[in-house]
This record gives C-alpha cells, structure tokens and sequence, in this order.
C-alpha cells in the first residue's frame, strides 16, 4: 500500500501545485487587469482616498486644493479642501466621491493621486518607510491677486476674464462669473453631495463650466484681428484704400450688411484704410476684406490662430484641438471653405466674427498675446512644475515647447499699431490706462434682434513701441451687463480689461 | 550522546508551539494596528489564553502521546492562530466582534476534544473493533439533518440539526465516522476486493457493491441535504481510500465516472447546481456581477487581485467587501491582505500537514491504522483543495469550511478530532 500512498502524496502536491498556479494567475499574472475591473469600484476608491493626495498650488504657493486626513477609520480617509472657495473652482475642478474628478484633478490625476512614473521613487520610500502614500504637488501658474482683481474689476457681471503673460504663455488668471466652491462637491455624505450637485445642474448659468475657457460665445468685432492679420499677410497694405458705403449689398442675395448701429464709417469718406476700419470697427470695409481675401484664406487664418475648422451645421465640434491645455479648453471655431461655396455673404459675417464663428475669453487672449509677442503664438501654460512630496521638481511644462507662428513679425507690429490706435482714439478708449500704452480691440456681439449683446474686449500692455509686453488679457460681459442695450465692447468690457492691467502692473512694480 | 539527546526530546516540537503562538500574536497586533492604528488593547489576553491553551494541548499531547508526530500539532495551532487573528480583523469590522470570540471558545473546545481522543483511545487499532457500529453511527449522523423537526436548512443547504439552543451540523462528524469505518472495512476485505479482477481489469460486479453504496450515499447527501461539498469529499475519498486499500486503478476510473454522473445528475436535478456553475463561469459578468452569487466570486477575486505579491497588509484591505468571508471566502481575506506570499504560506501549511499525514500512513504497519491516516489526510487534503479552488474560481464553488482557519465550530472540533486520531496513530506501533 505504500506505494500508492507516495502515489496519493504525488497526487496531492498536483493538486496543490494548480492551486498555486490559480493564486499566481489572479493574485500576480491577471493581478491588474482584476483589480481594475469597474465591478471593483469600492476597492478602487478607497485605494485612491487612501493615498495624501498632492495639494494644487498657485504661482505663489497659494493652496487652490488640499487633502485634509479626516483622522476617522472612514472608508474614504483623505478629503479634499479648497481653501480659496468658488475663486478658482472651474480651474482645479473638483474631487467628488460621487461625481468623480473634472478640471486639473482630473488631468492632473497621476501626478496628485501618486500614480504617475515620475513619482515612483518617492513612493517607494513612503512604501518602505511605512507612510502613507502620497501624491505629488501640481504648481500652477496662476496668480491669485490678479484673479481677485479679475473677480473685483467683473463684479456683478456675467462674464469671464482671461489674463496671459505672452511672454511665457503663462495663465495669469482665469476668472468666470458664476463659480461654484468644489470643497461642497468633495466632502459630505453622498447625499449633501447630491442636493449640490442638483443645484449647480439646474443653474442657467452653469457655474460648473467656466465661461472664460469651456464656453463658446460670437467673437463680434474682435474677430477683426484674424480678418486683418489674414489680409497684413496676404499683401494688403494700410494705405489700400476700401470702398467705404453705408450699407454692403451682399452678392447673390438681397441682403445687407451694416456698420454697427448703421453708422457710415470715417465720417462718410469715399474710401477707408484698413488702419481706419479697425479703429473705428467698421463692419462694411472689413467684410470686403473677407470677400476680397476668399474663405481659404480667412480661414487658414482662423486655424493658424488655433480656431477648429467646422462644416455648420452638422459638424460643430473639435475633436482635434489645436492649442493644448491643462484642463479642459474649447478651441475656438471658424468653417472650413468648403462651407463658403457658392454662398459669399455668410464669408462676409464671418469676416466680422458672426454667423458660426465662436471663441472664448482665453483663445482671444492667446490671439492678442500671440501679437504682443512678435507673432510667435506659445500654448497656454497652466501648470508650470509637479513636485514630489520631498518638494523636489520631478517635472517641468514649459510652453516654449509648443510654439506657432500665425502672423510674422511685420503684420504683428503693424496689428500692434492698429491695436493702439483702438485705445488711444478709437472704439476702445475707455480700456486707457495713465501712463501706460494699452493696445487693444473691442467687439460686440449681437444676441439677436432686441436682446442685449455680449460686450468684448482684449488687449496687451505695454505696447509702446520698443515694450515688452506683460500681459494680454480678454474679457467677456454677457448680455451687456449693467448697461444692457446700450452696451459695447468699448464702454462695458474695455474698463474692466483695464482694471486688470492696472493690477497687474501695480504687482509687478510691487514686485 | 544520549544525554545529549534526552533533554530535547522532553521538549520536543514545544519551540514551533512557542513560534506558532508568537505568529498568531503578532497577526493579532498587525491586524489591530492596520485596522484601528492600534495595538489592540486585549492582546495580553489574546496572547495569554491562545499562548497558555497551544502550550497546555501540546503538554497533553506530549503526555499522552509522548511518540506522536511533533509537527502537526505545531501546524494546526498556527493555522488555527492565524485564522482567529482574522476572524477577530474581519468580524471587528463587520462590528461583530462575539463571532469572533465565539470562534475562539470553539478552538478551545476542539483542542478538548483532541486531548479527549488522546485519552479515551489509547491505540487506533480498538476502533478497529467496531467496524459496523461506527459505520451505522456515521450514517446516522451524515443524514440527521433531513429528518423533520430537527434538520434546518440554512443558505438552501440541509445541513443544521437543532437540539433545544445547540446547533451543528453532524455530517462533519459523521465524516470522521465514515472515514474510520471505511479504514476498518477495507482493510479487513480489501484482499478480497482486489481480487477477481477479470479480463479488462474490471472488478468483479460483486465487489462493486461498496462503490456503488458509497456513491448512493454522496448522491443522498447532495439529493437530500444539497451539500455539494461534503457529498463531493465523501466520494472523494472513499474512492481514494479504495484505490490505496486496494490497489485496483480500475476503482479510480469507476470512481471518475460515477462522479462525472453524479455531478451531471445534479446538475440537471437542481437549480442551484446550476447557477453555482454558472456563478463560476460568469463571475465578472458586467451584466450580473453586483448579484449575489456572481459578486462573492468576483469580489473573491478582487480581493486576491488587489492583494497582489505582497497584500495591502493585515487589517488594511477591505476583505469585507466579500459575502461569508469568515467562512467560506476566508481565504481571500489572506490574500488581500497577506498577498500571494501569505496565501502561498498557507497552502504550505496544508501541504506540510498532508504531507506529515501521509507520513504517517506510510509508517504504520497495520493496515486500518494506515488506512486511517489515509483517510483523515485525504479529507482535510480534499477539503482544502475544493474550497480554495472555489473561491479562486479554479472549480466552482462549493462551501466547505477551510479546515482549521474558516469559522464553524463543528468543523473546527470535527477537525481536531481527526487530528487526535492522526496523532495517536502516529504514537502508535511503527514498522
């Protein structure tokens, strides 16, 4: 009998040896493909809530997004904070165990939940040392007396404000009126997460998205500086003169096309420059430069200047954006030609930013940032560095690494001028700052027949001559703000961009 | 030289007693300090009783079976530590901390029952004599539950039998019966069942009489009772028992296929056969994994994939995410938290134990002592195998109790008993 109890032992340590082979399969082998199942979700969230999740910081150290050890044996141990309120809540998006994560705590994920490769080392140590993990630190570029002087200059308006550094391509600030505070979304029973979550939903004004960046509005009038650098480089010079009538027939239709209030252009001369069009944003002139120009090059202008190409109305979207972020950016959006066959007045208003041109407050800036800044065009940069939990830089983003050129240097000083001479003399005197040279472009977009229309304007300074730009900004009030009807880019919107720049140059010379 | 070797032998396998007491502490204080962040505050009791009771069960052992093997012992006290270390981290969470204490009388009970067996069975071979009665009395006890008025059907399995405030299920003593009565019948009539074998092999029709006994009897049991898992270990080994006694390969082709057909019967008998095939096929089925019977399999899973190489450590993964992770599932539990080197220690463990058990067998030269060593290896080997191939979704599950380290007072006592017999076995006469 011995023999087959040898046998039966040989028999046995088969059947443990498949038993090994199954826990290796599942515990090693199929180890991650498992565990990352979506039926695993309970594991998985408290596996991310267990990690100190990396704070989100500005520019200055400012805390936009911290973890908070909430100390109890909750199954959800780190919880997030946003000590700065609704200030910067559509930019650092918030971290919901409900809801999930939007804005850079979702993009930035890796990195602040401590998953990412160029945190390992770290890891490691925390692993051996016994800590708890931790994420890394994401240190935005962002500046949060500027953002508050954004969020004083906009007040009670409904709008959103851009503020670059062409320089760098820095975001200065970002700010969209409504907000929401994220801390009300990260913390709570699930329940108070959800009467805010309904609240935010069922606002009209959708404080979850911000209007500077994740909306799209009409440009108006300040699309003129696509249209005009498209014709600066297409040999248009500021001397050819413009036929310059009340009222433009538009060819193969009976309509018009009018000077904003139907005003005549330049006191009712024969002809106007493109140097005089732009600085009193006459309608008529402009939208014989787009005829004249063609839709190619309007819009290889358009998408030099980052707009998505579209074919209204059917495809309206972006699947390719051209110019990258950090979180979530709508592009703005400009036709393809094809969509201008055989129908020249629509290349007519989209000359003058209407009918299915869109941007938004930080695509305008990047545009007036990419003229303050010789023509060279440099991505927005919103996240400068990611530091480990030891503070060590494991990662930098620097936005030289992408740059274009939409316009060469020549048509950027002469945009240059042409933009000064807005604010010194023209539609945007109102964004004049003592002292300082402002260069800028008014727009105002028309909601449609007896609706207030949304006011414009963008602008850089200092634009003197031989200055070095340090800030582009765009701002947006919607539907006229205070003065309703009566508003224009020029008295409602070109104020509040001088606040900003006003600002900004007091910090820099406090600097 | 042999004063020398005098002193260690009094003491013999006391320093893996001490080792796996200090094991099953330490588990204790882990699973405290990953759970709470603290040492738990009873683990001087913890660690007094389970210290005072391993080394009292080993002096008694020692006593009373100053032969026996030094290493099961040893073994069973740091299975039996390490699974009420997780009892207490699982049933602590579940906010049912008695369960757990509960467990811990039952381990105390069960190493009684141990030192009973040392005691009252002074040599194996004197249950040799009572070969029919036990049989009887094994039967009785594997069918108690279906009798009206005592049985009790719990989770659609008939296994409970209720006298007044006591509960158990007999069929886990009814095992250890049936296991030594088989060891008493084949060695006794294991000549004649290896005889005549005719041409193909094949033994005669006569002497398939106990198989096919055998195989009605796991066929009632799974019919009856709906107990796929003990139906499943008692053909299991009784045709392991047959083949050893006998020597006949035919047994285990015959014992194969009337295994296949009686899995194939209830199959097409019973809807909860079934669905636990279809548990095991489906387990991460979108559609249906947050079902119950499909989510214990794929949160077993879960576990043991989220514990990886190493595990989350004791007390700091969420083991109760799994329905009856203290008894059946308890071995995900582990491999959450200890990882595959913890479930890897484990499955050495057992195979230490069936190894030593098999060991023995082979050491004893009457034949009903080694058939029993056998037998009793052969259960807590099968038993081991169809529970942790059913929570790894190796086989579908059946629910047994993974001896020694899952919750269940029968089993835990039923075990221990196996393991008295297995010690005096091995105290007993050697060859």
């Amino acid at each position: 009998m011995n023999r087959r109890v040898r046998r039966l032992g040989i028999g046995f340590v088969v059947m443990f040896a498949l038993l090994f082979g199954q826990i290796a399969y599942v515990q090693v082998f199929a180890a991650g493909r498992i565990a990352n199942d979506p039926a695993n979700a309970t594991r998985q969230q408290i596996a991310e809530y267990d990690v100190q999740r990396g704070p989100i910081l500005a520019s200055d150290g400012t805390v936009l997004a911290e973890s908070i050890d909430t100390g109890g044996e909750d199954a959800l141990r780190y919880q997030r904070r946003y000590p700065q309120g609704d200030l910067f809540g559509q930019i650092t998006g918030f971290y919901s165990s409900v809801y999930g994560r939007t804005g850079l705590e979702q993009t930035m994920n890796p990195y602040l939940g401590g998953s990412a490769p160029e945190l390992a080392t770290s890891n490691l140590t925390d692993l051996v040392l016994g800590k708890p993990k931790k994420g890394g630190t994401v240190v935005t570029t962002l500046v949060p007396q500027l953002q508050q002087a954004a969020r004083d200059a906009l007040g009670s308006n409904r709008g959103a404000i851009a503020a670059i550094d062409p320089r760098t391509g820095d975001v200065l600030a970002l700010w969209s009126n409504p907000s929401f505070d994220p801390t009300e979304l990260a913390t709570g029973s699930a329940k108070e997460q959800q009467a805010v979550w309904d609240r935010l939903n069922a606002d009209p004004e959708k404080p979850l998205l911000s209007k500077a960046f994740q909306e799209l509005y009409l440009p108006g009038s300040t699309f003129k500086l696509v249209t005009a650098s498209a014709a600066l480089e297409n040999g248009v010079t500021v001397d050819d003169p413009w036929p310059n009538p009340r009222v433009l027939d538009l060819p193969l239709t009976h309509g018009t096309l009018e000077n904003f209030g139907g005003e005549t252009c330049n006191g009712g001369s024969k002809t106007v420059t493109i140097v005089q069009a732009f600085t009193s944003s006459c309608n008529v002139p402009f939208a014989e430069i787009g005829l004249d120009l063609k839709a190619d090059k309007l819009s290889e202008q358009a998408q030099a200047y980052g707009f998505c190409p579209t074919l209204p109305p059917d495809e309206t979207g972006c699947s390719d954006p051209m110019i990258p972020f950090a979180t979530s950016f709508q592009n703005g959006r400009f036709p393809q030609p094809s969509y201008f066959e055989q129908n020249d007045p629509l290349l007519a208003f989209s000359a003058i930013g209407l009918d299915n041109d869109l941007t938004n407050p930080l695509h305008l800036a990047l545009i007036s940032s990419a003229i303050a800044n010789g023509g060279n065009l440099l991505a927005p940069r919103l996240v400068s560095e990611i530091r480990d939990p030891s503070s060590r830089v494991v990662k930098r983003f620097d936005a030289t690494d992408s740059v274009s050129h939409p316009i060469t240097g020549v048509t950027a000083e002469t945009m240059r001028q042409m933009m000064v001479n807005v604010v010194e003399g023209g539609t945007g005197t109102a964004g004049r700052i003592a002292g300082v040279t402002v260069a800028g472009k008014t727009g105002t977009a028309t909601n449609g027949e007896g609706e207030p229309p949304n006011a414009w304007f963008t602008a850089f300074a200092p634009a003197g001559p031989d200055e070095t730009p340090t800030i582009a900004v765009a701002v947006i009030v919607l539907d006229g703000g205070d003065l309703k009807d009566e508003a224009t880019g020029g008295t409602v919107a070109a104020p509040i961009a001088a606040d900003v720049i006003q600002a900004w140059l007091n910090l820099r010379g406090g600097a | 030289m042999s004063a020398v070797v005098a002193r260690p032998r009094l003491l013999r396998g006391l320093p893996l007693v001490v080792v796996a007491v200090a094991a099953s502490v330490l588990a204790y204080v882990l699973q405290g300090l990953g759970f709470a962040d603290a040492v738990p505050s009873d683990v001087t009791l913890f660690a007094v009783l389970f210290g005072v009771t391993a080394v009292a069960g080993w002096a008694a052992v020692r006593w009373l079976a100053p032969r026996a093997d030094p290493i099961l012992y040893p073994v069973a006290v740091l299975l039996s530590g390490l699974g009420l270390a997780m009892l207490f981290r699982l049933m602590v969470a579940r906010g049912h901390p008695e369960i757990a204490q509960n467990q811990a009388i039952w381990l105390g009970v069960g190493l009684l029952c141990l030192i009973a067996v040392l005691w009252f069975v002074k040599d194996v071979r004197q249950l040799d004599a009572f070969t029919y009665t036990i049989g009887l009395a094994g039967v009785i006890l594997l069918l108690l539950p279906v009798l009206p008025g005592i049985g009790e059907v719990v989770n659609g399995a008939r296994l409970w039998v209720r006298f007044g405030p006591i509960a158990f299920q007999p069929a886990e003593f009814g095992r250890v019966l049936i296991v030594i009565f088989l060891a008493s019948y084949l060695a006794a009539k294991r000549e004649l069942l290896a005889e005549g074998v005719g041409r193909w092999g094949l033994p005669r029709a006569k002497d398939l009489g106990p198989l096919l006994m055998a195989w009605g009897l796991s066929l009632a049991v799974l019919f009856l009772e709906r107990d796929m898992g003990a139906s499943l270990l008692l053909f299991g080994v009784f045709v392991v028992m047959l083949w050893v006694a006998t020597g006949r390969p035919a047994y285990l082709w015959i014992g194969g296929l009337l295994f296949v057909l009686g899995a194939l019967l209830g199959y097409l008998a019973f809807s909860h056969v079934q669905d636990r095939v279809d548990y095991w096929l489906h387990a991460l089925d979108p559609a249906t994994v947050h079902d119950i019977g499909y989510g214990q399999l794929a949160q077993s899973w879960f576990a043991l994939a989220s514990g990886g190489m190493v595990g989350t450590g004791l007390g700091q993964g969420s083991p109760t995410l799994i329905p009856y992770v203290g008894s059946d599932f308890i071995f995900s539990a582990f491999g959450e938290e200890l990882g595959m080197l913890g479930t890897s220690a484990l499955l050495l463990l057992y195979l230490v134990l069936v190894g030593r058990g098999l060991r023995i067998g082979v050491d004893q030269g009457n034949p009903f002592a080694k058939l029993l060593a056998v037998g009793i290896t052969a259960t807590l080997a099968l038993q081991t195998f169809v529970i942790v191939a059913g929570v790894t979704r190796l086989i579908p599950l059946t629910g047994v109790p993974l001896p020694l380290v899952s919750y269940g007072g029968t089993s835990k006592v039923a075990t221990f008993v196996m393991l008295g017999l297995l010690l005096r076995t091995s105290s007993g006469e050697r060859t």
